[in-house]
């Protein structure tokens, strides 16, 4: 099946991913093999068969919804590559005019 | 065993240690030693771990000897060196997922798997190699380096739990966790000549695992043997209400029923299974092991499984589609890696780029195509339509059988690099695996045979829930002569 680098980049845009103009070469062919591949699935008529998305006998399983003890801050930010009082910090999300 | 051969104490499995402990004639701490002394003399070759707690495990050992010493009442696996694969969330201990995306990444909390272990008395010996994400069958995808099969060090151990099953036949670990979302327990284990188990989806908890494939994802042991196998499933499965797919089944003990007959247990054998380009000597050792089965009293036919050969196909389109979701939480703002970038998007893009390896983009991409507008019907709901044949397909079966017995690869182990540029050939290595994942069964895989000198695994499948069945089978199997003694070549 054939890819083309404009679909890969429009994956890429979705999936957050900034690739190189190499692994979008790379990436569009294997996407096409890979796609080509598991094309095999739509010889089968489906058209009565119901989508499973899990399989197991469980369904809308709940607890009770009562507030339990979480992390104190100072664990929870632990691991935070950056980190503003008790905030996680990240770089500007809007230009500031 | 010769205790003063090299390797020692390393090679007794769980339940000899077990009774040796509790006899007081080794102690925890000279079990954790001559374990440490194999990991020191085999990890320059065989790099099964990513951590390893040499200090932290010697000193929980001379903890348990105390208690023992004591008069104390001890738990189960108390003085265990065990091993868990780095994705698996151990507090205060590094989990990567052998990925550069969590180098540094602390958690801060146990998975359930690893705080029951630790509750029971297990030592952490550390974290095991794994592909980055456990996306891969032959650990080489890992962001730090390859493992080595122990069997021969120019070939893969199989993956993705490829350093635990690696650290458990090179006795750098008594027994050891894996994970398995389309094969990454049953394939290492067959490829190393160990027992590894995948328990039906909802017997042990995944919480505190790192998400892949959520839908298919369940943690098992690898082990020397089944008894080592049951013991360890029954330390981990249950309830668990961190994780609402945990079924609320009762727990049974596993390795008591170990010795009980297997006559008259039904067993098939799908010819779908056999597939065209399979090694002939892998072959024939799982066809001479289900004789050896039906040997021992079961009753063997042969079975047809006519979906079995879109289930491949369809598993490429579930589990990259769960990870291209799962995934999306890597976005170097609460942990792991952050690359720079004037603002937030930039950061988020490059960190991804920066932090992610091949196959884990890969599979993002796949993933997010097939779920992507216009695409979505075509793959990802024609994916969960045949997921729907293929469980009927098994419903069938198990109204007829109690267990399947099958190849678990086409192949025996393969040499490092020989598949690693080439996506579809390294996704065709789960062609006998994923299938269970697909219907939620469980499969144990027992060493079989060598062929040309390396490790088969026969396959034995299940209902939901047949776990006791499979092990009892695998159990009599495994007793009925020594597996190392059949050769092929």
């Amino acid at each position: 099946m054939k890819i083309s680098l404009a679909e890969v980049d429009h994956i890429a845009t979705l999936a957050r991913l900034a690739l190189t103009d190499a692994e979008r070469e790379q990436f569009r062919d294997q996407l096409g093999q890979i796609i080509g591949y598991v094309e095999m699935m739509n010889q089968l008529d489906t058209s009565h068969v119901p989508p499973s998305a899990q399989v197991i006998a469980l369904a809308n399983v709940v607890r009770p919804d009562r507030a339990r003890p979480g992390f104190p801050v100072d664990v929870a930010l632990a691991n935070a590559p950056e980190r503003v009082e008790d905030f996680f910090a990240v770089p500007p999300v809007l230009e500031d005019e | 065993m010769n205790e003063s051969a090299p390797g020692g104490l390393s090679r007794l499995t769980v339940h000899e240690s077990i009774d040796r402990l509790r006899r007081r004639e080794i102690s925890a701490r000279e079990l954790t030693d001559a374990v440490i002394e194999e990991i020191d003399r085999r990890e320059p070759t065989i790099q099964a771990y990513l951590t390893i707690r040499r200090d932290e495990a010697r000193r929980e050992a001379d903890a348990i000897d105390r208690k023992r010493m004591a008069g104390e009442d001890l738990p189960p696996l108390a003085g265990i060196p065990i091993a868990l694969k780095d994705n698996m969330c151990t507090r205060g201990v590094r989990t990567t997922c052998g990925s550069r995306m969590l180098d540094n990444f602390i958690p801060p909390y146990d998975a359930t798997v690893a705080a029951r272990l630790r509750g029971q008395g297990a030592i952490l010996l550390g974290k095991t190699n794994l592909d980055e994400f456990a996306m891969g069958s032959s650990t080489e995808f890992s962001a730090f380096y390859p493992t080595a099969n122990p069997w021969d060090p120019s070939l893969v151990p199989g993956g993705s739990s490829g350093g635990s099953a690696a650290a458990v036949a090179a006795d750098e670990a008594l027994v050891a966790l894996g994970s398995d979302t389309g094969g990454s327990i049953r394939l290492p284990a067959s490829f190393c000549g160990v027992v590894g188990l995948k328990p039906t989806y909802g017997r042990v908890s995944r919480y505190g695992l790192v998400a892949f494939g959520s839908s298919l994802d369940q943690i098992g042991p690898l082990a020397k043997d089944v008894t080592d196998a049951a013991i360890l499933l029954g330390a981990i499965a249950g309830f668990d209400p961190n994780d609402s797919t945990t079924l609320p089944w009762p727990v049974p003990d596993y390795a008591a029923g170990l010795g009980a007959d297997v006559k008259n247990i039904r067993v098939g054998v799908p010819r779908e299974y056999f597939v065209e380009g399979m090694d002939p000597l892998v072959k024939q050792a799982i066809e001479t092991s289900v004789q050896q089965i039906a040997s021992l009293g079961a009753v063997v036919d042969d079975l047809s499984l006519p979906y079995t050969r879109y289930a491949l196909p369809a598993y490429y389109v579930v589990a990259p589609a769960e990870a291209s979701s799962n995934l999306a939480r890597y976005d170097g703002v609460k942990y792991g890696y952050r690359a720079r970038g004037s603002d937030y998007w930039e950061m988020l893009e490059s960190t991804r780029e920066e932090a992610f390896g091949p196959e884990v983009k890969r599979r993002i991409i796949v993933g997010t195509y097939t779920l992507s507008s216009g695409y979505y019907e075509a793959y990802y709901l024609q994916a969960q339509k045949v997921r729907t044949l293929i469980k009927q397909d098994f419903d069938r079966a198990f109204e007829t059988f109690d267990v399947l017995a099958v190849p678990t690869a086409p192949t025996v182990a393969f040499p490092l690099g020989a598949r690693i540029e080439d996506p579809m050939a390294m996704y065709l290595t789960d062609v006998c695996t994923v299938t269970v994942n697909a219907a939620g069964l469980p499969g144990l895989v027992v060493p079989c045979a060598l062929v040309r000198g390396l490790p088969v695994g026969i396959q034995l499948l299940g209902a939901p829930g047949s776990e006791e069945t499979l092990l009892r089978l695998g159990y009599a199997f495994e007793k009925s002569g020594d597996w190392k003694a059949r050769q092929l070549s």
